[in-house]
């Protein structure tokens, strides 16, 4: 039945052109559909780095890989940058599971834990910073120490970026609270530092201090409770056993809450406030002091006119403390050669190396050179709440915890409803514990 | 006499495949549907198996093998999780939101365009459009139309004398009600097409005829299309009500689950219990929890089509 008719089949004609497609899949082992297809690497000299910068930082990151191409080449770095918070940590977890991950990437010091006790990230060992001439001596003893995980080092930090206290050069100064040079005036402690917020609403005839509580902001309430909480010296860590346990103290807990509640109450701080709006009123004057991380420097930096200055939450309680977290580089689980760990290790040094690119955008550097230079000494209002660094309390380990993680996400809402007076703190509490349960009562599964 | 036993017709498919042809016939059709065959198996039955068994293990992401045996400890957890049934009434609310419109609306505007005399392609290219656009893309132009105080929205408000409020994505009563105007905007057009489809199909002498006995254009609408395009209202509302069920990526994009949990969909909750958390045996269950939702309501929806239709006849 088959007539051969001497013409090309439409059957056959698709058998042949199935083929042919086929051709180049197979044939090019440098192809880009081959490198996804088979794994090949696309170009063993360009460096593959993931990180999840944006605003300033983003454009200060952008700056300092240029200076990495410029000493290495234009095609030595494949640089991009990803949606922050949980998304990015996914992106880095499934990556590496499917054996794709980048060269190197960013992490928060407390994201990196997880991601090391689920096995995708490689060990720093002493040997590999010295490869690029460093050691374990160059850094800041706080996130040196605080990155250190079962003994092994598993991140190189970059900076630490501590919550501080930024204030309005002119509210203050019609508050009296500044001195003859434009500093503000110690505030460390409790009585002294409700007198000057009870003086710099005076002077706004409003809010004195402003925290972002709204708006889907869980971060920022959640970094002003575990400051203060750790200014407490009999303070215990929220959450202890990698997260299956609640150990908060709940007496400090109610204490620090009422405090913050009866500020509210009082209208030295604000009652709700978005991100950006908490800040415009420090720009504008309608509040003279605002808690936020260092890194809004950038922003302060660019309103026309005004004059601020930064400096360490005071202490208020017995011992000076700071919610940080910091960004670090880590080495994402893979085959590697001795030549791509050297390469991946002197990537993180050029880095480290333009860690001033790093401290304009406000924050602390980890790497002493810098740290200790007289440039970066003489940077202002940077050197003024370098301090903070050194008194920087991270957030307690926990499987579901970390920077932007599920853990800041149900305990700051519930502290951000206690600013917005819509919970009293032992509502907040209950609210806390149910919502963890399923959480506490789960095993790791990294 | 005999004669009538000839023209019984070949019964049963003995008869085919005793034909040579026959089978060389059907050998190719499976040879054709292979790669479907496989790709099917390989990436839809293979993982829903895979998932029914991951349901009862604590399996990680981060972790080869399925990981230690939980038992019914995951839908037991899922089934007392407040965040596992607010993410299901969400879902049911945006299918409620969105089933009953898409279907309705698609039809007034097929029946209006298949009237148009002149320029039917541009009604057809027009409402069609929208759906071509990936989920991305029309979330995008939704957010920016939401935007409080600036976007489109706002500003149509603010033209009709309304004082725009904090913006419909950013208040947890609205926020749902946007997300189903932008689906409905987006894939109105798929619906569109099917019951345009099916209205060429009415053959014209049925309306020549209605007409010719004095029936009214509404009479001729309610007495001939509604009855004749019943098998694809059939269709267009199982597939609808499947689709809105699944709902996923405008949610993620517009809101993000947000504010708080308000708008956060099961397909979220699935993501995030099994990519953020890790907990992909978690996140099986409450997707196999899902699974059975879908199933019963295309059932239930089955079983009183069943029951209309045979009221009919």
């Amino acid at each position: 039945m088959d007539q051969r008719t001497g013409t090309l089949s439409r059957r056959g004609f698709l058998t042949a052109a199935m083929g042919a497609a086929a051709i180049p899949l197979l044939a090019g082992c440098s192809s880009p559909v081959s490198a996804g297809l088979f794994g090949a690497q696309l170009s063993p000299e360009t460096l593959v780095y993931w990180n999840l910068f944006g605003g300033g930082d983003g454009t200060r990151m952008e700056a300092m890989e240029a200076g990495y191409r410029k000493i290495y080449g234009a095609n030595s770095l494949q640089a991009t940058t990803f949606a922050w918070g949980n998304p990015y940590y996914t992106k880095v977890t499934l990556a590496t599971v499917g054996n794709r991950p980048p060269d190197v990437a960013v992490a928060h010091l407390t994201r990196a834990k997880p991601l090391w006790d689920g096995g995708l990230l490689e060990q720093i060992t002493e040997a590999d910073l010295a490869s690029v001439g460093l050691s374990s001596a160059d850094f800041n003893q706080r996130p040196w120490q605080a990155q250190a995980t079962d003994g092994k080092n598993i991140a190189v930090p970059l900076d630490t970026h501590p919550l501080v206290m930024f204030f309005n050069s002119d509210v203050c100064k019609k508050a009296g609270l500044l001195d003859s040079a434009g500093h503000l005036v110690p505030l460390d402690d409790m009585d002294t530092f409700e007198a000057a917020l009870a003086a710099i609403s005076k002077v706004t005839g409003g809010a004195a201090m402003t925290i972002a509580n709204v708006g889907g902001e869980t971060a920022t309430p959640w970094r002003v409770f575990w400051t203060f909480y750790n200014q407490h010296k009999d303070a215990t860590p929220f959450l202890s056993d990698n997260g299956a346990r609640l150990t908060v103290d709940e007496d400090i807990f109610l204490e620090v809450n009422d405090r913050l509640q009866k500020w509210v109450k009082q209208g030295w701080v604000n009652k709700a406030l978005d991100y950006a709006t908490a800040e415009s009123y420090l720009f504008t004057g309608k509040a003279g002091l605002y808690l936020e991380g260092e890194w809004e420097i950038t922003t302060a930096q660019s309103v026309k006119g005004f004059e601020f200055g930064m400096v360490p939450l005071p202490t208020l309680y017995d011992t000076p403390a700071s919610q940080a977290d910091s960004h670090t580089f880590i080495l994402p689980r893979k085959n590697r050669s001795d030549e791509q760990r050297l390469q991946a290790m002197k990537f993180i040094k050029a880095m480290l190396d333009q860690s001033m690119i790093w401290a304009k955008g406000g924050h602390v550097p980890a790497y002493l050179p810098v740290a200790d230079s007289a440039e970066y000494k003489a940077l202002q209002p940077q050197s003024q709440y370098a301090s903070a660094a050194e008194h920087a309390v991270y957030d307690d380990a926990a499987w579901y915890g970390g920077s932007g993680s599920t853990f800041e996400g149900i305990v700051g809402a519930q502290l951000g409803l206690i600013q917005q007076l819509a919970s009293t703190p032992k509502q907040a509490m209950a609210a806390i514990k149910t919502q963890l349960r399923v959480y506490l009562n789960t095993p790791s599964p990294l | 006499m005999t004669t009538t036993t000839l023209i019984v017709p070949p019964r049963g498919r003995s008869r085919y495949a005793a034909h040579p042809r026959a089978r060389r016939d059907t050998r190719s059709a499976w040879l054709f549907i292979a790669p479907f065959g496989v790709f099917y198996l390989a990436f839809l039955l293979g993982p829903t198996i895979y998932m029914f068994v991951m349901s009862f293990f604590n399996t990680s992401t981060v972790r080869t093998g399925l990981g230690s045996f939980a038992g019914f400890a995951n839908y037991a957890e899922m089934l007392t999780r407040s965040d596992f049934w607010s993410s299901l009434w969400h879902t049911l609310q945006f299918t409620i939101y969105t089933t009953p419109p898409l279907v309705i609306i698609a039809f007034v505007f097929a029946v209006l365009t298949n009237r148009m005399r002149h320029a039917q392609w541009f009604y057809r290219l027009a409402f069609f459009l929208p759906f071509i656009l990936p989920s991305a893309t029309i979330s995008l132009i939704w957010v920016f139309i939401f935007t409080p105080s600036t976007g489109l929205w706002a500003l149509a408000q603010e033209a009709l004398g309304m004082t725009p409020g904090s913006g419909v994505l950013s208040s947890p009563n609205t926020a749902m009600i946007g997300i189903a105007i932008a689906t409905l905007w987006w894939t109105l057009g798929f619906n569109y097409v099917l019951y345009l489809a099916g209205l060429q199909e009415i053959p014209r002498d049925l309306y020549e005829a209605a007409a010719v006995d004095g029936a009214t254009p509404w009479q001729q609408i309610w007495s001939i299309t509604v009855p004749m395009l019943s098998r694809t209202t059939t269709l267009v509302l199982l597939l609808q009500i499947i689709a809105s069920l699944k709902i996923f990526d405008q949610v993620y994009l517009m809101t993000g689950g947000g504010p708080g949990i308000s708008t956060q969909v099961s397909l979220q909750l699935i993501t995030g219990t099994a990519f953020t958390d890790n907990r992909v045996g978690a996140a099986s269950a409450a997707s196999v929890l899902l699974f059975i939702v879908i199933i019963v309501i295309a059932v239930v929806r089955q079983i009183a089509d069943r029951a209309a239709a045979r009221k009919e006849f």
